[in-house]
């Protein structure tokens, strides 16, 4: 089956390209087409999933009920110890406050928050209609913390200012405003802060864990089970170890020019990418520690041992199948490539809402001929491809799920919806067992398209 | 969990809302328009909005939910989003071909003052809206309202865009079923259909929200209330409006317009508003109730006969939207049960004095939170407790909490299925919400009796 052309847009055919079909150019980070069912957010949807998992700050949506009610405790990313987060918190503005301006009421609203729950800090959301009428949060801000004494810190995370990506940049200088501010006295030489891990079903906790016995500090855990005491005092590691594409790459770039504190970039993500960040961490402390490749080659060898008979069962019973991959950022794209190449499996179509030319030209690199390659995809679009490929697992978030359910077609949410850690060596096996269970369960039998086939 | 952060103390607030009981007018609007068929919802404001109105609605049905967008930029919110909208239109019909794109607007597009008509008059000008379809549009700015006035305004656009009287009467009638589930209107439809009514049932979202598993994904499914038969709402014999706040305005504007007369009903669940639902059908359209709705009917009061002493005194805190809340006190009151906490998050004086009219008898104080949270009705529940607790899936927080059993009811519910497929409108969705009730109340019973008082038979 071929796909149907008469569902892309003329105006999109830039943004999809089939290896093999003449040179790799692939136009993205454009705007959407207006009248898109694009799957892509706004900008304060990329701040809150950046800055939500810090469980003891109190996070206060300054804007209509919408954008709080949307964005209460969906993300299941768990905390060791305070709940502030996993509460919603708004200034439900109303007409009167659209038209008489809302600070007066965010003042309000603070002051009470911090009197009756006493946050470690407080960060204030701007949501598009504070950017329209103007309402200067960042005054508001100065002077509750200087009554509170604690820091209260303005995200620019105006809807319309951009997508996703652009809700990142604003959650990293939010979080860069707290920076330098703390104790660092105490922090070993082998101290490290990890960016870009929202401790999904408890994933940080694996990775620190993986650290730790490495020998291994970790001094923030940004965000995932993040704290605000942690966060002030994260320029006093000596590495920062980011994962995810967009994220938290730009606050590693500001810690970097103030702090001096360089950066690697790693992935948690299936079994050479973890050994490889693993690696790549011990190297990088190998002077101050001579034991340290030693403890990190024993920790992945024990891992490995553990893992490669689980994963050879999945292996005998996926080889062969097809998988389709549409995500938020391109970066976790690259492991899940070779993710599914561990199971035997096949990638024939990757795609992300946000990728960057370099993201593109990463994943041409690595898939095979004939993978359909696709940057901020709709739904048309995406049934397209997966009939025309005749996928067994589909890898996306809420709003691709029944999509692939309606089409008979295995599903596994990569995003804020994974019940398992995917991340580590366990949550490679942990992913093996779940695209297992989408793939081969019996009711694709029933499906009409697949004639029996599973 | 939330238990940990709520303080028992209750104190007024009037500059925020912590862990709200409603949500945005624009997700209303886009639920409502899905009940047209062959309809596309436009969200004319920045990407997120409807991002997040598609991914709650997807946690609620399991469905998959289209809708566009006028994906603003910062250009757009400076300069008006006319340029964005009749591209978006253009773009629409070229490549998705809908009979109709329902645009709403946003708190960004509302606030710098885009007017619809005019955007659209604009793209019939242009030529960019084929002969045969439509754009219509409903003005739901999320600073006013909830997502239960943007259903409402939604539905009240489908009869001024619609609506029109040839002046021949028809022998149908108009029934606006409310914000209810997909399930509810199939069910509204049944009980029509089985009295041998002609109806007219708009919006409608069977079949649309609640879509069998075919191995094929159809962008338009074939539920949705036609627009063709919304044309002929105009020539109906009358409309009931089940609901005040969500379908009392279209069903007025019918009135004003083409001159069909409304009633305007409560949501018929539990035994009373459905007998009212019914009786009001067979007045409207001249026939008798058949036998088998009255043995529908027999067989929901047989349970509550049976089961009548479990019900007895037990407390009730419930969360929800104002049309169902009226309709589930009444309910309980009427199965001797007393809600004693209500809270809805959507604004209305009419509202709390209908439920002190309903809980008039209920020999315990009753809070009403018109507007309020479920911030305080937590600390209500905290300072008075309840054995059980009615409303969406973030009830379960508290339900966890404070250890009380918890019947889902309401929207969002993204943890459990079956409101999708099984109704709670009519006698038979009487019956299932009796099941439930029961079900939450003597399995806690069964968990919490000692082993010598332990009963196999209920």
């Amino acid at each position: 089956m071929s796909t149907d052309v008469s569902v892309i847009h003329t105006e999109r055919k830039d943004q999809i390209h089939r290896k093999g079909e003449g040179d790799f150019d692939l136009s993205c980070n454009r705007d959407s087409l207006a009248g898109a069912v694009s799957q892509r957010a706004c900008v304060f949807c990329g701040s809150r999933v950046v800055l939500y998992p810090i469980a003891d700050a109190l996070h206060l949506v300054h804007g209509p009920i919408g954008c709080a009610a949307y964005t209460w405790d969906i993300r299941g990313a768990l905390s060791s110890g305070p709940e502030l987060h996993r509460m919603s918190f708004s200034t439900d503005l109303q007409e009167r406050d659209v038209i008489f301006g809302g600070e007066e009421k965010l003042h309000k609203a603070l002051d009470e928050l911090i009197d009756r729950h006493a946050p470690k800090a407080a960060f204030v959301y701007s949501t598009c209609i504070v950017g329209i009428i103007g309402d200067d949060i960042e005054t508001v801000c100065a002077s509750v913390a200087e009554k509170k004494g604690i820091p209260v810190v303005p995200v620019q995370s105006e809807g319309f200012k951009g997508n996703k990506r652009a809700g990142y940049h604003a959650a990293c200088k939010a979080m860069f405003r707290l920076m330098g501010t703390g104790d660092t006295s105490g922090i070993p030489i082998l101290g490290i802060n990890i960016l870009g891990d929202f401790n999904l079903a408890g994933e940080m906790w694996i990775i620190k864990d993986y650290f730790r016995r490495m020998g291994i500090e970790t001094v923030a855990c940004i965000t995932g089970d993040g704290r605000v005491d942690d966060l002030r005092r994260a320029h006093g590691a000596s590495l920062n170890v980011v994962q995810c594409s967009g994220a938290t790459m730009d606050l590693a770039d500001m810690m970097k020019k103030s702090f001096g504190v360089p950066h690697l970039r790693v992935s948690y993500f299936g079994v050479e990418d973890m050994a490889e960040s693993l690696y790549s961490v011990a190297h990088f402390f190998q002077d101050k520690d001579p034991g340290i490749m030693d403890r990190t080659r024993a920790l992945v060898k024990e891992e490995l041992s553990r893992l490669y008979p689980v994963l050879q069962e999945f292996r005998k019973a996926l080889t062969g199948k097809k998988a389709a991959i549409y995500v938020g950022g391109a970066f976790k794209a690259f492991s899940l490539v070779r993710a599914f190449r561990l199971l035997g499996m096949q990638v024939v179509l990757v795609g992300s809402q946000t990728g960057t030319d370099e993201d593109y030209r990463e994943l041409y690199e690595i898939t095979d001929e004939g993978t359909i390659i696709v940057d901020d995809s709709n739904p048309l679009e995406l049934t397209s491809f997966l009939k025309e490929k005749d996928v067994d697992v589909f890898v996306g978030g809420v709003k691709e799920r029944p999509i692939a359910y309606k089409l008979g077609v295995g599903f596994c949410d990569h995003n804020h919806e994974r019940k398992e850690p995917l991340e580590g060596f366990i949550g490679m096996a942990n992913f093996a067992r779940e695209v297992h269970s989408s793939v081969k369960s019996p009711v694709w039998r029933f499906v009409p398209r697949r004639n029996g086939r599973v | 969990m939330l238990l940990r952060h709520t303080s028992k103390e209750i104190v007024n607030r009037k500059a925020l809302t912590i862990n709200p009981a409603k949500t945005c007018q624009p997700i209303g609007a886009m639920y409502a328009a899905l009940g047209i068929h062959g309809c596309l919802p436009h969200s004319h404001g920045s990407q997120g909005c409807c991002a997040y109105h598609r991914s709650t609605l997807t946690r609620h049905y399991k469905e998959p939910v289209m809708a566009a967008t006028s994906s603003f930029t910062e250009g757009a919110s400076v300069f008006g989003g006319q340029a964005n909208l009749v591209q978006a239109i253009d773009n629409i019909f070229t490549i998705y071909d809908p009979e109709v794109i329902a645009v709403h607007t946003t708190c960004l597009s509302e606030t710098i003052g885009d007017d619809i008509p005019q955007i659209a008059g604009k793209a019939q000008a242009d030529g960019k809206i084929p002969a045969g379809k439509y754009v219509i549009h409903a003005n739901t700015p999320s600073y006013t309202g909830s997502h239960v006035t943007g259903f409402a305004s939604m539905t009240r656009a489908m009869v001024d865009y619609f609506a029109r009287s040839s002046g021949q009467r028809s022998d149908r009638i108009n029934i606006i079923p409310g914000y209810v589930e997909p399930s509810d209107m199939e069910e509204i439809r049944r009980i029509a259909v089985e009295m041998g009514v002609r109806i007219i049932l708009f919006p409608d979202t069977s079949n649309v929200l609640n879509r069998p598993q075919t191995g094929r994904y159809e962008m338009f499914p074939k539920g949705g209330v036609t627009v063709e038969e919304l044309m002929s709402t105009g020539d109906s014999r009358t409309t009931l409006a089940l609901g005040r706040l969500a379908s009392g305005s279209a069903a007025r504007a019918l009135d004003t317009r083409c001159k069909v007369p409304c009633e305007i009903l409560d949501l018929p669940i539990g035994l009373n508003a459905t007998d009212a639902f019914v009786d009001a059908l067979r007045k409207a359209a001249a026939v008798s109730v058949p036998d088998t709705i009255t043995t529908e009917r027999g067989r929901m009061l047989d349970i509550i006969t049976d089961m009548h002493q479990y019900f007895y005194g037990k407390k009730v805190a419930l969360t929800g939207d104002p049309d169902q809340l009226v309709s589930l006190s009444e309910f309980l009151v009427s199965i001797d049960m007393q809600p004693i906490h209500i809270v809805t998050g959507t604004p209305g004086k009419k509202f709390e004095t209908r439920i002190r009219e309903i809980t008039g008898e209920v020999p315990h104080r009753v809070n009403i939170g018109a507007p309020g949270d479920m911030f305080l009705f937590h600390q209500w529940i905290k300072n008075d407790p309840v054995d059980l607790l009615m409303g969406n899936s973030y009830v379960k927080y508290i339900a966890r909490d404070e250890d009380i059993p918890f019947v889902r009811f309401g929207f969002p519910i993204t943890d459990r299925i079956g409101h999708s497929y099984f109704p709670t409108v009519g006698y038979r969705g009487g019956m299932r919400l009796l099941e439930k009730i029961l079900d939450a109340l003597l399995d806690r019973k069964d968990r919490d009796s000692p082993e010598e008082s332990f009963e196999l038979v209920m």
